[in-house]
C-alpha cells in the first residue's frame, strides 16, 4: 500500500477527522451514540454512503455541469442513503426500527456532501472511494468513542452486554440520567477534540 | 471546474441531469422492489414474535416462531364500534393504512390516546393453550407517547380483564432510558395480574408516579423519569378499554361466554 493510500485511508481517523478536525456531520453523530450496536452501524451506513457516492461522482465528474452539481451529488447520495435503509430493513429489521429516522438523515450529513465536494470532484474514483472509507472510518471511531461513553454510564452495559449493574435491574450502578440525552455528545465530543489537539497541537486554529 | 464542457450547454445541463434522475430512480427502485418480499416477512415474523410474546409462548416457539403462531394464534376481524366478528383477511389489515381512510375510520369523541383517528375495525388474537383452550386474547394497542404513536400489544387472560402481559413494538421514538424503558424485561413483569376494570366495570387501569401500592391490583409503577411516556401509556389503555376501544367486544365476549358459546 502506498503511503498515499494509507494517508487518504487512514488520514481521517485521527489527523484529518471529519468531527473533530473538520467539525462535520456532528448532528448525527449526536442522535445515534446512545449505543454501541447503533453507532456501529450507523458507521458502517455512512461509510459505505460516502465510499460509494464518492466513487459515483468521481466517475462522472467531468460531465457534471457545473450550474446543477450540488444537486446531482444530492440526488447520488439521496439514491444510495435509500438504498442502504432498503438494505437494514431487508436484513436487520430490529436495528432498521430503532436506526431508520438517522439512517434518512444520513442524506443531510455534511460528511458526504463535504468529501464529495471537496475530494471527489477532482480526484479519480478508486481514491475517491478509499477517501470515503477513511472519513467514514474517522466519523466511526469518534462515534464508537462517543458511545462507549454514553452506552457504559448511561446504561451501564457494553454492546447490551452488562457491565455496570443498573440499581433498577438490582445491580449498584445509578445510570447517568445526562448521558441518556443526545445532547451529552457535545461534551464527550468537546473532551475528544480537546484531548486530539492535545496530542497534536498542530490541528489548534490560529487565532 | 472553470474548463467549458459539453455539458455545460443548456441542452446538455437538461440531458445530464436526466440521465442521472433516470439510474438513480432505477436503482432506487430496484433496491425496494426487491428487497420488498424480505421486508414484509421481517415484518410479518416481528409482529408474530410480539403476538406470542404477548401470549407468554416465546419459550415454547424457540426459532420456530411461524410454526408456533400457526399453531396456537387465531386472528379475527372486529367492528371496534359493534364488538362483532366480521369477515375479513386478517393478513391484508392495516391499521395505519385503515386509520387514514376517512371511510373505515371515525374521530374518537374522547380521545385521550391521542390517536386522532381510529380504524373501525381490528384485528384480535385468539391464542390456545397446548390442550387447544382458549388461554389468551391478545389485544392490539396504540397510543401517543411522548415523541410519537407507540404501536403494542396486551395480552389478556380470557376473562379479559386480567392482564398477562403488556408488549411494545421497539419502532418509537421514545427516550432511551426513560420512556424506552417500556421494553425494560422488569417493568414488563410488573403486568401479570393487574386487573383492568373494577367490580363496577369501570376502566381502573393506570400507571402510578413513585410506585403503586402492594396489592393494587389496578396500579403498575410508572416509569422513573419518563412522566409524559407513562401518561400515554395510561391513557392508551383507558381508551382501547373503554366504550370507544374494545369495550363493546368485551362486552359481547363475555356475554356469548356467559351463556356457554365460548368457542
Amino acid at each position: 500500500m502506498s503511503s498515499d493510500t494509507k494517508k487518504v485511508l487512514f488520514g481521517p481517523i485521527v489527523d484529518n477527522n471529519p468531527i473533530a478536525l473538520q467539525v462535520l456531520g456532528v448532528c448525527s453523530a449526536l442522535a445515534v451514540t446512545s449505543s454501541m450496536t447503533n453507532a456501529v452501524v450507523m458507521t458502517i451506513a455512512v461509510m459505505v454512503v460516502t465510499a460509494f457516492s464518492s466513487m459515483f461522482i468521481s466517475i462522472i465528474r467531468n460531465q457534471i455541469p457545473s450550474s446543477v452539481r450540488i444537486i446531482v451529488q444530492m440526488t447520488i447520495i439521496a439514491s444510495l442513503v435509500i438504498v442502504v435503509d432498503q438494505v437494514l430493513k431487508a436484513f436487520s429489521y430490529a436495528l432498521s426500527q430503532e436506526l431508520s429516522v438517522y439512517i434518512g438523515l444520513i442524506i443531510t450529513n455534511c460528511i458526504v456532501m463535504g468529501r464529495a465536494e471537496a475530494f471527489a470532484m477532482k480526484e479519480k474514483p478508486l481514491v475517491s472511494f478509499l477517501d470515503g472509507i477513511g472519513n467514514g472510518l474517522g466519523y466511526g471511531a469518534v462515534l464508537i468513542v462517543v458511545a462507549f461513553f454514553r452506552e457504559l454510564f448511561a446504561f451501564g452495559t457494553i454492546f447490551d452486554f452488562e457491565v455496570l449493574p443498573l440499581i433498577q435491574n438490582g445491580g449498584w450502578y445509578q445510570g447517568n440520567g445526562l448521558l441518556v440525552l443526545p445532547f451529552s455528545s457535545f461534551f464527550v465530543i468537546g473532551l475528544i477534540i480537546w484531548a486530539v489537539r492535545q496530542w497534536k497541537p498542530e490541528q489548534v486554529e490560529k487565532d | 471546474m472553470s474548463d467549458t464542457k459539453k455539458s455545460e450547454s443548456f441542452g446538455g445541463t437538461l440531458i445530464f441531469v436526466f440521465i442521472v434522475c433516470l439510474v438513480c430512480a432505477a436503482l432506487v427502485s430496484i433496491s425496494a422492489v426487491g428487497l420488498k418480499p424480505l421486508q414484509q416477512a421481517n415484518k410479518l415474523l416481528d409482529n408474530q414474535t410480539k403476538i406470542l410474546e404477548a401470549a407468554n409462548l416465546l419459550e415454547i416457539a424457540g426459532n420456530d416462531i411461524p410454526a408456533t403462531y400457526e399453531k396456537f394464534v387465531v386472528g379475527k376481524m372486529i367492528d371496534l364500534d359493534t364488538g362483532e366478528f366480521i369477515e375479513g383477511d386478517v393478513n391484508a389489515f392495516d391499521e395505519r393504512r385503515d386509520s387514514r381512510d376517512l371511510t373505515k375510520s371515525s374521530k374518537p369523541e374522547n380521545d385521550i390516546a391521542g390517536i386522532n383517528r381510529r380504524a373501525n375495525s381490528a384485528v384480535v388474537y385468539f391464542v390456545n393453550n397446548e390442550q387447544g383452550k382458549l388461554d389468551t386474547i391478545v389485544l392490539p394497542i396504540i397510543g401517543s407517547g411522548l415523541w410519537d404513536l407507540m404501536y403494542g400489544y396486551v395480552g389478556m387472560n380470557a376473562d379479559l380483564n386480567t392482564v398477562k402481559s403488556v408488549i411494545y413494538s421497539a419502532d418509537f421514538k421514545e427516550t432511551p432510558g426513560l420512556g424506552a424503558e417500556v421494553l425494560n424485561p422488569r417493568w414488563k413483569a410488573l403486568w401479570p395480574g393487574k386487573q383492568i376494570y373494577n367490580s363496577a366495570g369501570e376502566v381502573k387501569i393506570k400507571l402510578v408516579k413513585g410506585g403503586a401500592k402492594q396489592g393494587d391490583v389496578h396500579g403498575v409503577d410508572a416509569l422513573s423519569g419518563a412522566t409524559l411516556t407513562s401518561r400515554g401509556v395510561t391513557r392508551t389503555l383507558q381508551f382501547w378499554f373503554g366504550e370507544e376501544g374494545y369495550g363493546p367486544f368485551i362486552a359481547k365476549f363475555r356475554s356469548v361466554a356467559r351463556e356457554g358459546g365460548l368457542k
